[in-house]
């Protein structure tokens, strides 16, 4: 028998206990997954390219305020500007006020959109009859999937922030990489619908030749409005959606501390069990020594064993929230900031170093005290 | 004949480590919950002490906010003389027209910046929110560049002490006093003269809202009515109140995350409660067989059992909120969804929310506790005295 194989044996000596252990840390590692997961994609993760290679432009003093549409044609003139698109947002209701069916809807200028959002795939037919149609709309092939539309479904949003219900009619569906659930349709009937929108837009998204003029296009759009009634603000998307993720609070402090909280009840979990298991086997431990184990392998025995539980309980936890992430992006309730959040490997790896150490340091204490007990008294201990 | 509790104390006492372990990841669970729920409660207070059950708020039609609405300022002459309007002591009607709009300013600690409601009223606005008082300084004047700041704004965003300015819309306001908003949604707000936020937002000749103050709760039911049937107005009356019921939604997503968060926790707590439950029925084998020989029946053993478990859950729950005490009161900010502006509260551990905590904590002590309880009762008494 090796010494892994013994180690092996050990763990699953009381399956019940092992399992109960393994299924505790499980679901404290399935949460550290999430919020690591969560982190990453607000933080750390730049988005698609192409994201990286668009801006958004919006008045200076708060994302409610339009601004005027012949921006657009001002920002064009930049060097280093591919495109610039107006966007809208729209704020409808489909059917009921239920958050299951709230989604985003956009009113935009259809010619243009998808030279900016070139990560949206369209196929060409489907974009034609989207632009010739004043009254049609684009829709997200998951949206349209999880409402059952078809082409050429009429729908109807209600207004809240325009007072207009559009009726609309689907006449294309795009891909994305990253769905976002959202409904596109032509500013032009806004405008028709509501005489004060007029010249007006939400915001605009501009596309630059290449992820380092980002810096140098935004800064020269903002000095270019400064002095105008209507001052903007021009930040790269990625800032402009983390400037939603702001507004939740204190974010960065709410995830580090349920981190904090899961790490520590984990190696509370893990260093129970392991206290547990280790006060049943003074008198074995004694009987290995007479054999001529070294305390060193005993106390290896014994950490081995708790970063084996650990680990197991780490991978069924990593597992679990890979199933929960995939949930979550299609939940109502994500609101968009979920979207495209996935587990990468390298956070499934952390999570997984982070399980091994705290059951490396949960064991150590009860172990090292377990393999310095005095043979003698060791083998007459009553357990 | 039951088994007397202090049975199930001493057990405890007996195996303190384990105890003190398991009542501790106990204890972060709760803490969690509370934490959220607390957040939640706060919240909640932020929006229902906001409204004047007297107040109608007036909107344009078919808008839900103040943000989104907007009309004529010729139309509050119409709203001022409609019938039910209560009167100030110069018989003038106590009604206000006010201007909404969202700024954005730098947080004092420098982590960024956040959208910040500025509202425009005539001087009788102060006199429609009563709950709101003047903490330090004074009330803004009528045409001059002058704003009142919330306290917790005060506190949270550089340049908002007295008399520093601030800046927005076309130029410097002073800021000429601060209050104290009661934990009402004012709590975000900062306050200035209409006719001098309109020339500077460019919306003179329109309002985003009016506030009327009824006589009695019949004539404000009765003027809400009025305002919303009227054809010609193409406006919406709403009682304070329930605006700003409508307006805890905002809490949703905190609610949300803190759903899953706490369940997750709770389950991986139960089954280490679980293991040291089974733990304790395994050391006690004989102990427990003995017990039955003396007479005690199998639902006493079990009853036992699970008491113990709930014992142990209950240590958990209490330390659990003698952990998040020193948060209570701690004051946060998050963005309201109808406004887009920031609503700044506090943590409040209502009674509600730490009796929900314990019975949260209950919860997970009767889940580990049950089965190994029924495993020690369905012990076989023979075998368990020979081991």
């Amino acid at each position: 028998m090796t010494l892994t194989r013994f180690m092996t044996k050990n763990a699953f000596r009381n399956k019940r206990r092992s399992l109960l252990t393994v299924l505790s840390i499980s679901f404290s590692l399935l949460l550290l997954t999430l919020m690591m997961t969560i982190w990453r994609s607000f933080y750390i993760d730049q988005g698609a390219p192409e994201s990286a290679e668009r801006l958004i432009t919006r008045h200076r003093v708060s994302l409610t305020i339009f601004l005027p549409r012949f921006y657009r044609d001002k920002i064009r003139a930049l060097p280093g500007v591919v495109g610039v698109v107006p966007m809208t947002w729209f704020g409808g209701r489909y059917k009921d006020d239920k958050p299951e069916n709230f989604f985003a809807q956009f009113a935009t200028d259809p010619g243009e959109y998808l030279k900016i959002y070139t990560d949206k795939a369209v196929p060409p037919e489907q974009m034609e009859a989207w632009q010739r149609d004043r009254a049609g709309a684009m829709v997200d092939v998951e949206l349209a999937k999880k409402h059952g539309w078809k082409l050429g479904d009429r729908i109807v949003l209600k207004g809240t922030i325009f007072e207009v219900n559009p009726e609309l009619t689907i006449r294309a569906m795009y891909t994305a990489p990253r769905p976002n659930n959202a409904l596109y349709f032509h500013m032009t009937y806004l405008e028709e619908a509501v005489p004060w929108y007029k010249g007006q837009t939400g915001f605009f998204s501009t596309r630059v030749a290449s992820p380092e003029a980002v810096a140098q296009v935004s800064r020269e759009v903002d000095e270019m409005f400064r002095n105008s009634p209507q001052p903007t603000k021009t930040e790269s998307e990625k800032a402009f959606q983390l400037g939603f993720v702001a507004m939740l609070g204190n974010v960065k402090a709410f995830i580090l501390s349920i981190c904090m909280a899961v790490v520590f009840a984990i190696l509370l979990v893990s260093g129970n069990t392991m206290a547990m298991s280790i006060r049943e086997r003074v008198r074995e431990v004694a009987l290995l020594e007479t054999l001529g184990f070294t305390r060193g392998t005993i106390l290896g025995l014994f950490v081995g064993e708790a970063v084996m539980l650990s680990l197991l309980g780490g991978l069924l936890g990593v597992l679990f929230a890979s199933g929960v992430v995939q949930l979550l992006t299609r939940s109502p309730m994500g609101v968009g900031l979920t979207q495209g959040m996935h587990v990468t490997i390298p956070t499934q790896v952390v999570a997984l170093m982070i399980a091994a150490l705290v059951g490396f340091v949960s064991a150590f204490v009860p172990a090292y005290h377990a393999s310095r007990v005095n043979i003698v008294e060791g083998l007459r201990h009553v357990g | 004949m039951p088994i007397p509790i202090s049975y199930n104390i001493r057990n405890l006492r007996l195996r303190k480590g384990l105890t003190i372990m398991t009542a501790l990841g106990i204890a972060l669970t709760v803490t969690t919950a509370i934490f959220l729920m607390a957040l939640l409660a706060g919240l909640k207070r932020a929006f229902v002490t906001s409204g004047e059950p007297l107040n109608v708020l007036v909107l344009r039609k078919g808008s839900e906010a103040e943000l989104t609405g907007g009309f004529e300022s010729a139309t509050l002459q119409t709203l001022k003389y409609l019938p039910g309007i209560a009167q100030d002591n110069r018989g003038e009607p106590i009604a206000s027209g006010e201007l909404v709009v969202v700024i954005v300013l730098p947080r004092r600690d420098g982590t960024g910046e956040v959208n910040v409601t500025v509202r425009g009223m005539a001087p009788v606005g102060i006199e429609l929110r009563p709950k709101v008082r003047l903490a330090q300084g004074r009330w803004f004047t009528p045409g001059q560049r002058e704003v009142v700041v919330s306290s917790s704004i005060h506190k949270r965003f550089s340049g908002a002490d007295l008399g520093d300015e601030l800046q927005f819309g076309k130029g410097p306001w002073k800021v000429v006093g601060i209050f104290d908003a009661g934990g009402t949604a004012y709590e975000s707000e900062i306050w200035g003269d209409v006719n001098q936020m309109a020339s500077d937002f460019d919306r003179q000749g329109g309002f985003s809202s009016a506030y009327l103050r009824a006589t009695d709760p019949v004539a404000a039911d009765a003027l809400k009515n009025r305002v919303s049937e009227d054809q010609r107005l193409k406006l919406d009356g709403v009682l304070e109140t329930e605006y700003y019921a409508e307006q805890t939604k905002s809490g949703r997503p905190i609610r949300f995350v803190g759903f899953i968060v706490a369940i997750i926790m709770a389950i991986g707590s139960s089954f280490a409660a679980m293991n040291t439950m089974y733990a304790a029925v395994a050391y006690r084998g004989r102990e427990i067989a003995t017990l039955r020989v003396i007479g005690f029946s199998r639902p006493s053993i079990l009853t036992s059992f699970v008491l113990e478990s709930l014992l142990l859950s209950l240590i958990g729950a209490m330390i659990g909120i003698i952990l998040m005490l020193p948060f209570n009161g701690m004051t946060t900010g998050t963005s309201n969804q109808v406004t887009f502006s920031e609503v700044v509260f506090s943590l409040r551990m209502t009674p509600a929310v730490v009796v929900t905590a314990i019975c949260f904590a209950v919860l997970m002590g009767l889940f580990g506790g049950l089965a190994p309880a029924w495993h020690a009762a369905r012990q076989d008494i023979i075998a368990a005295l020979r081991s």
